[in-house]
């Protein structure tokens, strides 16, 4: 799927903004969510689009996973679309301000769509209504397939909670996982792809062999994950056009397993045992090359690149417990940084390069943390029976992971929750659902 | 050298079918699950294990011998009753000439997915080792590692914990060839 996108709002619209614009100065704040304060959901109002031609339901629809995504993030809070006062008219129609500040709308997002066979074009504006302007850079037009119109309504949602968050956005994203089915002694597992709010689930293997841990390459065009179908653990990697698979670091008698990409996509960090020893090694994807970065007779394993590829963190148990440690991109003996109480593994390095998320395993809880890359400003943002295996969403500031719920019908599901630890929330899945992995922001 | 787990292995002494590329866990039945695990199997012929009281069977191995040994929470060293056990093995084994063996080890879910694989594989080297000094060939033996994925106890106590972290060794044909 192909998008074209141009800004085309600034042209448009400078008359009829004006006047309210400058009768309002004093008001003067653009509407800004200062996120690491504490928060109030921001009032906005997403009107059904406005349908130019053949959209149908499009035009709801679109409306409906813009505020979903909005919604979702705990930043903002849409207004029933039965408290507006004003109909939009048109796309390109004066705005009563006024009637959207009566029902305390700080935004107005405004959208038309319009289709023609299989293809559909969307465009929106946002407003900042207190201040009765358009929202400087929250414009867009979008071309594309009909089958598409879901990622078009998460572009839309990610520029306007880019404009008003200042982060990044990251609802037109993917995140695959492995989808569970049968009884705990014989889980079956298999693949699976969907948006990053559960929708549009497309299945990649079947469940004859167990699959864990996926990885998404930097550019999403490839996955990584440790598979069973040669009989013993193997690192596969697949490609995510056609789903052709190959097994790598195939070498008799040893098990690979935890493979990321590193940040260049060209090669592969991972464990590799033999003997009962676990390291880590890194692998040239185009060469084939293996390298050997520790050497230990503890388990080194979960290594995790940081975003600019020169360190890399992971888990030891050298000192009893799992501990996580960073070591150079080159390998090393790394220098442990968590401290405190419990066990900690699974690093995963932030994408923004400032935190690290990771599993603590403490009087018989799992909790979901975050700490600086020094190991400090320790925070743990979820606590139950079984919480493992963080995933970054790629603006670094909503962390999904899996959990487990406990005994003998226990099943796992996919969960989300800000660094802050508000919004906890469960992403809707067909059934159980473990080890998700973030795909980076789509083109 | 070629390892079958033993559903195959028993579909292959029946003249049924042979297959070079197993798949490990779908017959986890004679390992992962073994006797005694929940549900035990519904479509081995249990006629193929032998006769569990002759000594030569892959029934009297499992039962009598015992084919699995327990480790406590995150260790990987073989308990004493453990070596009692082990040491039987290799009796057997040493007797029987005509097996190979795959070694699995597992863990219990009080892990992350990462580790309690590395400690599988610990915990299956470990056995491999002492198998190995009480003289069963290394071209006989390989290990693999099930993490925390094939339980076969599924309560989230340490009753079935302590049973869930074990080593269990599962026959096969082709010994050293």
């Amino acid at each position: 799927m192909t998008f074209t996108r141009r800004s085309f709002a600034t042209t448009m619209l400078a008359g009829a903004a004006m006047i309210p614009a400058m009768a309002r100065a004093q008001d003067g704040q653009p509407p800004r969510i200062n996120i690491t304060g504490t928060i109030e959901a921001m009032p906005i109002a997403v009107p059904a689009f406005i349908d130019e031609g053949g959209a149908g339901d499009l035009a709801r629809n679109l409306a409906s996973v813009v505020s979903s995504d909005l919604d979702g993030t705990g930043f903002f809070r849409t207004i029933a679309q039965n408290a507006y006062i004003s109909r939009i008219q048109g796309f390109d129609g004066a705005i009563s301000y006024e009637d959207w500040r009566t029902i305390n709308a700080r935004v107005l997002v405004v959208g038309a769509v319009s289709a023609s066979g299989d293809r559909i074009t969307v465009k929106f504006r946002a407003y900042d209504v207190s201040n009765g302007q358009q929202l400087e850079g929250a414009a867009m037009q979008f071309a594309g397939t009909r089958a598409g119109w879901r990622r078009m309504a998460h572009k839309v949602a990610d520029v306007v909670y880019s404009k008003i968050t200042g982060e990044g956005g990251y609802f037109d994203s993917r995140v695959v996982y492995v989808s569970e089915s049968g009884p705990k002694n014989a889980r079956l597992k298999r693949l699976a792809v969907m948006d990053y709010d559960g929708a549009n689930v497309q299945y990649l293997t079947d469940s004859s062999s167990i699959v864990l841990a996926p990885r998404f390459s930097p550019s999403g065009d490839r996955l990584l994950y440790t598979s069973y179908e040669t009989g013993f653990p193997r690192i596969t990697l697949m490609n995510m056009s056609n789903l052709s698979r190959q097994t790598l670091a195939e070498q008799p008698g040893t098990m690979t397993f935890a493979p990321r990409f590193s940040p260049d996509g060209s090669s592969v960090v991972f464990s590799l045992e033999r003997g009962g020893n676990t390291d880590i090694y890194k692998m040239n994807l185009s060469s084939g090359q293996t390298q050997q970065l520790t050497n230990a007779p503890s388990i080194e394993t979960a290594p995790c690149y940081s975003p600019d590829g020169s360190r890399i963190v992971f888990e030891s148990d050298r000192t009893g417990g799992s501990q996580i440690y960073i070591m150079g991109a080159g390998g090393g003996e790394g220098q442990r940084i968590s401290g405190g109480a419990g066990r900690n593994s699974t690093p995963v390095w932030s994408p923004r390069g400032d935190l690290i998320a990771f599993t603590k395993q403490h009087q018989g809880r799992f909790h979901i943390g975050v700490m600086r890359t020094d190991g400090s400003e320790e925070r743990l943002l979820t606590s139950s029976f079984l919480d493992e295996g963080p995933t970054w969403a790629p603006n670094g500031r909503v962390i999904m992971f899996t959990r487990e719920t406990e005994g003998g019908g226990g099943q796992a599901s996919l969960w989300s929750v800000d660094i802050t630890g508000r919004n906890l929330k469960q992403i809707p899945t067909e059934g159980a659902a473990s080890d998700p992995a973030w795909s980076p922001l789509l083109p | 050298m070629s390892f079958m787990p033993k559903a195959l292995l028993l579909l292959a002494s029946l003249g049924l079918a042979a297959c070079q590329n197993p798949d490990r866990y779908g017959s986890g039945d004679g390992g992962a699950g073994g006797p005694g695990g929940a549900g035990g199997s519904g479509y081995i012929d249990t006629n193929g294990l032998g006769d569990p009281s002759d000594p030569r069977s892959i029934a009297y191995f499992n039962q009598t011998v015992g084919d699995r040994v327990l480790f406590l929470v995150d260790q990987s060293t073989v308990s004493d009753q453990g070596r009692q056990i082990l040491n039987g093995q290799a009796n057997w084994l040493n007797q029987n000439p005509g097996y190979a063996i795959i070694i699995e080890g597992h863990a219990d879910e009080q892990g992350t997915r990462e580790y309690n694989l590395a400690l599988g594989a610990r915990r299956a080297a470990s056995v491999q080792q002492y198998l190995l000094s009480q003289g069963v060939a290394g071209t006989r033996m390989r290990t693999i590692s099930y993490g925390k994925e094939r339980p076969i106890e599924v309560c989230s106590t340490e009753s079935c914990y302590s049973k869930n972290r074990r080593a269990v060794t599962v026959l096969s044909v082709g010994a050293g060839s």
